[in-house]
């Protein structure tokens, strides 16, 4: 891939806190296009916000090097200010200015004015329009997410930095949410988009899954599901209780987790008697069993490369 | 009518004009893994407050662990726990001494709080933790430790306003063993989430829309009367007819 295609280029970024004790991020590296909706998926303290910080200027890195749009993230940092867009995990608008005020007072730190680039935010916007002179800190989370997501688009960026946006907003919001960038993706913006809904890795063009600082995979989300491919029994029994006790003292157990209404378990690489392991849950007593199998999602693959990578 | 941990009629609480809850009516037994679920602004903060002792209802009836919202507020504060994701144990204070702290709060002393808090220590595997700051814990240990600091005194009923926020798919599982084993010792526990494949680990689950119960049953039993086969698609249905958005 040539740099001039990339958006985001991400090389060996290492950074630690408290003076190299604590690793955030472990030699990261990642290319993202120009015009891809790019999502950063993994749990709190993965280190998401930390290469967030960074790309946007904020923090610097211990070593390593980013560019956004070509600009060098410490040398060129003034010019990488003016063409992100950058949406924080935690709200961090001025509470005590009503709607219409914070996004007048971003349009005017980025030298421009809402009138001339109101297309951009307008589908967004109407939504909190008829609150407009409602101060900020009197909003309900939707609306602050969508306030803020106009002052980060107020400026047409060319790369927008959406930290966690949906964390906290119930599924119908979210849902919206996706679709509101998908759109923005349409006009040509380059997103990258942290979550750690792992469910929302299906709206991304491409996904990096990072865990404890480390990237475990980058890829689409059919591929990395593909690569990945262990067989997963679906299991679900009268009582949900007895059945994981059951099923933790089968021998050949490689995983058992919930999943919605039943367990999905892995058995040992080579084990390939299903039958056995019925026979053992049906000796132990578990009534009205059900076993089938279950194609994986996004979560067991992310269980599959968490446990493959606590082991090294 | 022993075994009704959780019994409210009619309970409603405006703010002004605003019907933050509208008549709701519902019971919650003994041992029960009850999800409460809405989308943000459906009245869910608003009727847990209620519920906590922490806010009083307009009008209505509710009774928690046996006590009156209205009267005996202070005695619910007493029986039941809580924890959120938000807040739950103070990073700058060791493992024990956040153990204490909370054990102080819901009101154990001396020499049963002590044997209480080394008890928990002990079942929790963490003697060579007792003595670091909860700060610099993982993630899933702090977790554990706030839950089991939350029915540390023994409460008829716990309250988890979302749990699991932003935690990785193993440590989100882990978190519902725990709530397993509390609901098995006989605990009720009464669960908030974003997350629908929780939803689907509940014994029975409401979903509020608009200030009021919009449906409430058994997992499956919702998922036979919407037609759908996970709750996700249950909730959707529901919630996407809502008017309000907080």
């Amino acid at each position: 891939m040539t740099s001039d295609m990339s958006a985001i280029k991400i090389e060996n970024i290492t950074k630690t806190y408290e003076k190299g004790k604590v690793l955030a991020l472990e030699s990261i590296s990642l290319d993202i296009k120009r015009g891809e909706l790019f999502g950063l998926i993994g749990p709190d303290g993965a280190g998401k916000t930390s290469l967030f910080r960074i790309l946007t200027t904020l923090l610097l890195a211990d070593s390593g090097k980013a560019t956004v749009e070509a600009f060098d993230v410490v040398k060129d940092l003034w010019d990488i200010r003016k063409i992100s867009g950058y949406m924080p995990g935690r709200f961090s608008l001025y509470q005590d200015l009503t709607i219409e005020e914070n996004l007048n007072f971003f349009a005017t730190v980025f030298n421009t004015t809402v009138e001339e680039n109101y297309h951009i935010i307008k589908e967004i916007y109407v939504q909190i329009e008829p609150f407009k002179n409602r101060r900020a800190g009197k909003l309900s989370g939707g609306m602050k997410q969508k306030l803020a997501l106009c002052c980060a688009l107020i400026h047409e960026p060319k790369v927008l930095f959406l930290d966690e946006p949906t964390t906290g907003v119930d599924p119908v919001s979210r849902k919206e949410f996706w679709e509101m960038l998908g759109r923005l993706k349409d006009r040509g913006i380059t997103i990258l988009v942290s979550t750690p809904y792992m469910d929302e890795a299906s709206r991304c063009d491409r996904i990096a899954l990072i865990q404890k600082g480390k990237i475990m995979d980058v890829d689409t989300l059919d591929h990395i599901l593909e690569k990945n491919y262990q067989e997963i029994l679906g299991v679900k029994a009268a009582n949900r209780y007895d059945l994981v006790k059951a099923i933790n003292q089968f021998d050949n157990l490689k995983s058992c987790f919930a999943f919605g209404g039943e367990q999905h378990v892995v058995l040992n690489d080579g084990f390939k008697s299903k039958d056995e392991f019925q026979q053992f849950l049906i000796e132990k007593g578990i009534e009205n069993l059900e076993i089938r199998v279950v194609e994986p999602d996004i979560e067991d693959v992310f269980i599959k490369l968490m446990q493959e990578n606590s082991n090294d | 009518m022993t075994d009704t941990v959780i019994h409210t009629n009619g309970l409603t609480r405006k703010f002004g004009d605003f019907i933050a809850v509208n008549a709701i009516s519902f019971e919650v037994k003994k041992g029960e893994i009850f999800g409460f679920l809405g989308a943000n602004g459906a009245g869910k903060t608003t009727a847990m407050k209620i519920l906590c002792g922490l806010l009083s209802p307009s009008s209505g009836e509710a009774k928690v662990a046996g006590y009156d919202v209205y009267t005996q507020n202070e005695s619910i504060k007493k029986h039941i726990g809580y924890m959120s994701q938000k807040f739950s144990l103070y990073e700058n204070l060791k493992v024990r001494e956040n153990i204490k702290f909370y054990g102080g709060i819901y009101g154990l002393r001396g020499a049963d709080l002590n044997q209480k808090t080394e008890q928990l220590i002990n079942r929790l595997g963490l003697e060579n933790e007792a003595d670091k700051l909860v700060g610099s814990l993982p993630l899933g240990w702090k977790q554990k430790i706030a839950f089991s600091v939350a029915i540390l005194h023994k409460p008829k009923i716990v309250f988890l306003d979302e749990p699991t926020g932003g935690v990785d798919p193993v440590t989100r599982r882990q978190f519902w063993d725990l709530i397993y084993e509390a609901a098995n010792e006989g605990i009720t526990v009464f669960v908030t989430t974003h997350y629908m494949d929780e939803a689907e680990y509940c014994d029975r689950v409401s979903i509020m829309v608009d200030g009021s119960i919009a449906a409430l049953d058994t997992p499956e039993k919702l998922k036979e009367q919407f037609k759908t086969n996970s709750m996700e698609g249950v909730f959707l249905q529901l919630a996407r007819n809502a008017k309000r958005s907080e």
